[in-house]
């Protein structure tokens, strides 16, 4: 249980009450649930969406992506946020157990940002560097050309999207070295980074206040791409992701016309204010199939 | 309920021996509940905890053995203890976690024991009644403090300020966690402590004091020796009860499962690995089965040092009210 999850608690009650406070009586609500990285655009939708669709209840929770993704599968969910592709055992599970495949959905792009304190003098980092610095090979800022401190590192709980996407692109999926603490939740991150001047962590774009984002370089490549909204929706920011929906086969009814309006103009403009970046162009209901090797 | 033996009615008028009868039933039934309610606990946490020995599907992921033993988490690096459940190859080395676990639990203990055991000797011995009255319930008050409350303290303010003051290179570390440890736990020591020592009979205080012995002499000499074992008992609950809090050591120790010695090292307990991953395992899978083999653990742990606890309790009332101890 974190703080955050608690949160969410309140605001899904709070939204509860307001959506049948409008609506006079409730429909049937459409239950979402999943990465934490997400929940906060999620909750922005279902408040937005249920303004002007006044017979339609949302409720948000997060969680996690894993826990989203168990509640698609054993049917508490009829929507799984995840900010990482579902693997191919998920998906079966979902075939299996409700009957249809999933369908993936990208409905925003994050950065997955690399946080420093704002008086780290160190700017950029390149891919084969993070690695090092987060399995134990690097312990000093005198090594990636900053003063002689040694580097506090911070990760995410194992249990996140966030942690998963990162141990995969940059730690090509070793182990974190064991002194590196974990944290529950991007928002602790953030909170331990900016009262930590030698600290180094990540977490979604969305959130940044106190600390500095670092300009990141792929394996092998000497051009470094700041975390801004033209270098992710380009791709050519290493660590861009899609935030995915899941659906249990295609989105049909209440639930696709839900879809429909958060890929439209509306729904991309609360992805904006929330602080994510808008897909580069608006696509279609319809769900690309993904290739689960990404 | 049948009852064997008709309860004496004591001259009641029929109305009030069937409320007399309803409410000894209501009253039986809430006590069996509670008991079967601990038994039944303890029961499924150890169904689901039992895989771990017994399972072939959970044995091709952990066996007992990989959990104390070092893994190879590396090419061409030293093998170590190492807690990466969620990993191509998941890793659950135990011995990080129990020594965090007692690493918080030791720093709370000192902390909290001066505190707590000068506090009861204060307001047994020495306070007028007056001060006695304000200081007891204050100290108790200290108990009802959430847990989330006190993490949120040592992460916020306290972490920063131990970090400033000492220059540790870790600011969310085992001692951090550990004082706020020590905070929740004052409270159970002071109360243990207290009545201990207040349990001392009266005659070795007049006694002592015949002898021309001053109030600090008493104290420290013949009321402290008395009580030791109330104050060793005040102590091992205040240890039970350090070791399964979990709140303030998932917000302020850092949370890395580290095998060092250091106490300002971070440190992932027991407890916080529980509560972090539970949430998110898949039910079945051998994550989930070895989590509640950790919380067997605890339970055993904690289980084990109450009772030694209560024990001594109970030894120091039989002996100091004159009965053969």
């Amino acid at each position: 249980m974190t703080i955050h999850r608690l949160t969410t608690v309140f605001a899904m009650a709070a939204l509860l009450l307001l959506a049948v406070g409008t609506s006079g009586l409730a429909g049937k609500a459409i239950t979402m649930k999943g990465s934490d990285t997400m929940v906060i655009l999620g909750q922005r939708w279902a408040e937005v969406y249920m303004k002007t669709h006044k017979d339609a209840v949302i409720q948000v929770t997060g969680g996690g992506s894993g826990t989203g993704i168990a509640a698609l599968i054993n049917g508490s969910a009829d929507i799984a946020q995840s900010s990482r592709s579902m693997k191919d055992k998920e998906k079966d599970e979902v075939k299996a157990k409700r009957g249809a495949a999933p369908s993936e959905i990208a409905t925003a792009l994050d950065g997955l940002a690399i946080y420093v304190h704002e008086k780290n003098p160190i700017t950029r980092l390149n891919a084969t560097q993070l690695k090092a610095i987060y399995q134990g090979d690097i312990t000093s800022w005198k090594d990636v050309g900053g003063p002689d401190e040694e580097i506090v590192v911070y990760s995410r709980e194992n249990n996140s999207g966030t942690y998963a996407y990162f141990k995969e692109h940059i730690l090509k999926n070793e182990d974190f070295a064991p002194q590196v603490q974990t944290l529950p939740g991007t928002a602790s991150i953030i909170n331990a980074v900016s009262k930590d001047e030698w600290a180094i962590g990540y977490g979604g774009i969305g959130y940044s206040s106190g600390v500095r984002p670092l300009a990141v370089a792929n394996e092998g490549s000497s051009e470094y791409f700041e975390p801004t909204e033209a270098n992710v929706a380009s791709g050519k920011y290493p660590l861009a992701r899609p935030l995915f929906w899941y659906t249990v086969g295609e989105p049909t009814g209440e639930i696709k016309a839900l879809v429909d309006w958060v890929l439209g103009p509306e729904g991309q403009a609360v992805v904006s204010e929330v602080g994510y970046y808008p897909l580069p162009k608006p696509k279609t209901g319809e769900a690309p199939k993904s290739d689960s090797g990404r | 309920m049948t009852r064997r033996r008709e309860r004496p009615t004591y001259g009641l008028r029929p109305a009030d021996r069937r409320r007399d009868r309803l409410m000894t039933y209501v009253f039986t039934v809430g006590a069996v509940g509670a008991i079967a309610a601990i038994v039944l606990i303890f029961v499924f946490v150890g169904r689901e905890a039992l895989p771990v020995f017994f399972s072939a599907e959970v044995h091709e992921e952990v066996t007992l053995s990989k959990m104390v033993t070092p893994l190879e988490w590396r090419a061409n690096k030293p093998k170590t203890f190492i807690w990466q459940p969620v990993s191509e190859v998941p890793k659950y080395s135990l011995p990080p976690l129990l020594l965090g676990s007692l690493k918080a639990t030791l720093i709370a203990i000192l902390f909290a024991t001066p505190f707590a055991v000068g506090a009861a000797m204060y307001s047994s011995e020495f306070a007028p009644r007056r001060a006695r009255e304000v200081i007891k319930p204050v100290i108790e008050m200290l108990a009802g403090i959430p847990s989330v409350v006190l993490g949120f303290f040592a992460l916020m303010v306290l972490a920063g300020w131990l970090k400033e003051a000492f220059d540790w290179k870790y600011r969310l570390n085992a001692t951090t966690a550990g004082i706020a440890l020590g905070i929740a736990i004052i409270p159970i020591i002071y109360t243990v402590a207290e009545e201990a020592l207040r349990a001392v009979p009266r005659q070795y205080r007049e006694a002592a004091q015949a002898l021309g012995a001053n109030p600090w002499q008493i104290a420290r000499r013949v009321v402290l020796p008395a009580a030791a074992p109330g104050i060793f008992a005040a102590v091992a609950l205040g240890f039970g009860r350090a070791i399964g809090e979990t709140m303030i050591v998932l917000m302020a120790s850092g949370n890395a499962a580290t095998w060092s010695l250091p106490l300002t090292d971070s440190v992932r307990t027991m407890s916080a690995t529980i509560a972090a991953e539970m949430a998110e395992v898949v039910n079945g899978s051998a994550h989930y089965h070895v989590l509640f083999f950790i919380g067997g653990l605890l339970f055993v742990l904690t289980f084990l040092i109450n009772l030694v606890g209560e024990m001594y309790v109970g030894r120091l009332k039989r002996r100091l009210t004159g009965r053969a101890g």
